[in-house]
């Protein structure tokens, strides 16, 4: 069973900047090809600041990280057995590209289905940009295969 | 806004199949290098038969949906949760209607029930996402 008591833990808070090529490069591997997320004078026809990052790009902010999925490691988890549960993204502003986004993460809630067969981490993260402005938050449930 | 009465449907967002290729340049995109979508050894050792996609690029699939409906500059909370694994060759469907209107943090804005489908009609994606009016 995953130790409960790591409920509140606070992942190390790091910074990392969103670069105009990785843009480019997701947009490419979602298949978006609106101009508004690759090229700036688009995206400042379309009314944005600069080009914006896609509505799920904060995770691959995410896996900046020094490291990898540190909750992995912080509960013992094996990456074979992790799925993804749920994922929720609340936009309070916009990320954009040149932006330097600060990122804190913490463990929300650890919970068992199914005798214990079926174990839940709930996180819940928050970015920060350049200005100090709140942009994002997010929450996702990772499900754990004990089965 | 156009199409944006309760009950009426988003203009729909069909994929080409999901490959091997999508999976490696989604892993390289997004930084998501779990082997489990990229090396079929490591997924096979895992116990499933093969690789399978991320739930992620799936939620980037309904992102495109939702911001080719509308700007991204309205979208205020976008959520799903992942009900199916999406394996190699699903074709995935996003598809949407506007389910109410209602105010979220003092601004009108529309609620939007929202999902990923495959070929078959499986759900493999359920949420919802709240656009400003």
């Amino acid at each position: 069973m995953l130790d409960k008591s790591k409920v509140g833990h606070q992942f190390g808070t790091f910074t990392t900047d969103v670069e105009k090529g990785r843009l480019a490069f997701f947009a490419k591997a979602i298949g978006e090809t609106n101009p508004v997320y690759t090229d700036e004078s688009a995206a400042r026809d379309a009314g944005f600041a600069r080009i914006p990052a896609p509505p799920t790009f904060a995770m691959a902010l995410d896996m900046q990280a020094p490291e990898f999925l540190p909750v992995l490691d912080l509960l013992g988890m094996d990456i074979g057995r992790v799925l993804h549960g749920s994922q929720e993204f609340d936009y309070l502003g916009q990320i954009y590209a040149g932006d330097r986004i600060t990122i804190t993460s913490k463990i929300k809630d650890i919970f068992d289905k199914k005798g214990g067969a079926l174990e839940f981490v709930v996180m819940e993260n928050e970015y920060t940009n350049q200005d100090n402005d709140v942009v994002c938050r997010a929450r996702q449930t990772l499900v754990y295969r004990n089965a | 806004m156009s199409n944006t009465s309760i009950g009426s449907k988003l203009p729909e967002l069909t994929l080409k199949p999901i490959n091997r290729t999508t999976l490696a340049l989604y892993a390289g995109a997004s930084g998501d290098h779990n082997p489990i979508h990229i090396d079929i050894d490591f997924a096979k050792k895992a116990g499933m038969d093969d690789v399978f996609a991320h739930g992620m690029l799936s939620m980037a699939y309904l992102g495109r949906f939702l911001t080719n409906w509308q700007s991204q500059s309205k979208l205020r909370h976008f959520s799903n949760k992942f009900t199916a694994i999406t394996n190699l060759h699903d074709v995935i469907t996003c598809s949407g209607e506007v389910v109410a209107e209602l105010e979220h943090n003092g601004e009108q804005c529309l609620k939007v029930a929202i999902q990923a489908t495959k070929a078959d009609g499986t759900p493999t994606l359920l949420g919802e996402a709240i656009v400003a009016l």
